[in-house]
């Protein structure tokens, strides 16, 4: 699977406070989540994304609350995948759970600016910007990890397996 | 060679393998699994779509309205509505209706509801409050809850651990609030990452309960998978007596320490002695810095509670600095019990009296305002001193307020004085 889109740039410590404030958390409606998407990180991000963007964060992506509804209002704004330097482990797991696509790449993460085309090949985890030959790699996924990724999450996982 | 704490819980509770290494996934059996009025609503439309007609263990799936209730509003309504609705028909024992509702990780230990041993998984990040107890117990999210909901397992990471060594006497005033920021403010919001947080020492053998749960809470704030206490005499006689009230349906558990031989990611000591109380600043919880240091801080509105410091031995600190104080004109009080019991306990010891005499308001258990649901948000510009865990931009409402963390000694002296404040200065 290869993902592209436009690059949103952000910085360390992102936590799920800021990703989707509790006063949204009245809904669990992945639609209505999108239209608050990274509101208290940037009030103007659900006016500039578009379907395939990417995010691009620093440390520690993610940090905080527990909120599912964090990787899943990102996912429903039509982020295609998120890049970071490491991810906070809820925010991770939450991500693997519900198919929103996560890379851990260090070099990525600060090579990449805003406005940037990134270009993702999804299997194999490798990362560049549009244009230019340099290729990021990004952590590699334990096996099982991997089958629930490629089944689209940890329910579609578990209806196959059980 | 050794394992600690963490890695012979875990161990206990693998499915199909007979050893363990920090790295290794495992699935792993679960004890107890719990959510709250945000999140179980995901995770009940998640457990339906599977199309099962069981919960793995009735008594042992946990639900507790405890965020968004009272009703805030209509959504929030609904949202409950799900909770309750699920419980009846998948006969869930342990679902705490408003009444018998309070904040989840205060509820279920004082129902003697988590045991030593436990590997416990709760859809709120602050699960690892559990872990005072000599449980392993983690935050995951609404999906992980209906996979342990519908299998009674889950799938884990075994992580490492850095063992926290605290020694030396707490100076008046200076708790378990006190000691975990200090630690935090070392390691940084990410400097356990995805590692456990073993919480050990003299000075841990001497705290109260109410002080290793305030502890364990905030393992989660430098990014730790759980944070753990070993269990001892005080665990023993918390629990016993918690079974004895409440007659839950276990009685026995597995009291589980460290290997002397156990193999630590990094130890970090502390010798307390010298500390002084803890105020963590805007908008980090690693901020922490010594009182002395915030001078002039004014402070808005001041609140009590939490799954940090909403138990009874917080309420009585700081009702012990309130008494015949009154609260400065421009600070408001707000205080939060924990659970219904916390809230008969300080009504009958006359904590409520005084904070209500004080010019403070007296509410029902409920997380409110720590996350900034209901019950105190906060305005454009205003500053809080809060008993809670986070205070990340926007936490308690308004994008531009100010959140300070602190103990109940500090949040109340705090209140007299309309700004930072030690109980010494008043």
């Amino acid at each position: 699977m290869r993902l592209k889109g436009k690059v949103h740039k952000f910085g360390d410590d992102i936590n799920t406070d800021e990703i989707i404030p509790a006063r949204y958390l009245i809904t669990s409606d992945p639609e209505e989540l999108a239209k608050h998407c990274m509101e208290d990180a940037d009030p103007n991000f659900v006016k500039k994304v578009k379907k395939g963007d990417i995010i691009v964060g620093g440390e520690n992506f993610g940090c905080g609350s527990s909120r599912e509804h964090a990787p899943i209002a990102i996912k429903a704004a039509g982020v295609s995948c998120v890049i970071a330097r490491s991810f906070a482990r809820i925010f991770y797991r939450n991500s693997i759970n519900i198919g929103l696509p996560i890379f851990t790449s260090r070099k990525a993460a600060e090579h990449l600016k805003s406005g940037d085309i990134a270009e993702v090949d999804a299997s194999k985890g490798r990362i560049r910007k549009a244009k230019q030959k340099k290729v990021y790699d990004s952590e590699v996924f334990p096996k099982f990890i991997t089958e629930i990724i490629r089944s689209g999450g940890l329910m579609k996982y578990a209806k196959k397996k059980k | 060679m050794g394992h600690t704490i963490t890695e012979k819980i875990l161990l206990s509770h693998a499915i199909g393998v007979k050893k363990i290494a920090p790295g290794d996934f495992i699935r792993a059996k679960i004890d107890i699994c719990l959510g709250n009025d945000i999140t179980s609503p995901i995770a009940i439309k998640e457990f339906r779509q599977l199309g099962r007609k069981k919960v793995f263990n009735q008594k042992r799936v946990m639900l507790v309205p405890d965020h968004f209730l009272p009703a805030k509003d209509m959504r929030s309504a609904n949202q409950a509505h799900i909770l309750k609705e699920f419980a009846e028909e998948f006969g869930i024992t342990n679902y705490f209706e408003l009444g018998e509702m309070g904040i989840e990780h205060a509820l279920l230990p004082e129902r003697g509801l988590i045991m030593p041993g436990d590997l416990m998984i709760g859809a709120d990040s602050h699960t690892c409050t559990h872990g005072a107890l000599g449980a392993f117990a983690t935050g995951m999210g609404s999906t992980d809850l209906a996979y342990a909901m519908a299998f009674g397992e889950c799938w884990l990471k075994v992580p490492e651990t850095i063992k926290l060594l605290f020694t030396g006497k707490p100076r008046k005033w200076v708790g378990g609030k006190d000691l975990i920021l200090h630690a935090i403010a070392d390691l940084g919001v990410s400097g356990a990452l995805y590692k456990s947080l073993e919480i050990t020492g003299e000075t841990i053998e001497n705290l109260s309960m109410d002080d290793r749960f305030s502890m364990c809470n905030m393992a989660i704030e430098a990014g730790a998978k759980n944070g753990i206490i070993a269990p001892d005499k005080t665990t023993e006689r918390y629990i016993k007596a918690a079974v004895k009230k409440y007659k839950p349906s276990r009685k026995t558990y597995k009291m589980i320490r460290s290997d002397k031989d156990a193999v630590y990611a990094d130890v970090r000591e502390y010798n307390i002695s010298k500390l002084e109380p803890v105020v963590a600043a805007p908008h980090l919880p690693s901020n922490g810095k010594g009182v002395s240091e915030f001078k002039n801080i004014k402070v808005d509105q001041v609140v009590f509670g939490s799954c940090t410091n909403g138990r009874i031995s917080d309420l009585k600190q700081a009702a012990s600095v309130l008494k015949n104080k009154k609260v400065n004109p421009n600070t408001r009080l707000i205080v939060i019990p924990a659970t219904q019991a916390i809230y008969m306990e300080a009504v009958k010891e006359g904590y409520a009296e005084i904070f209500v005499r004080s010019g403070g308001v007296f509410c029902t258990p409920s997380c409110g305002p720590c996350l900034g649901g209901h019950l105190g948000i906060l305005h454009d510009g205003e500053v809080s001193v809060a008993t809670t865990n986070r205070n990340f931009v926007g936490r308690m409402g308004h994008p531009k307020s100010f959140i300070y963390l602190a103990n109940p000694a500090i949040a109340a002296a705090s209140a007299v004085k309309g700004m930072i404040a030690h109980p010494s200065d008043l």
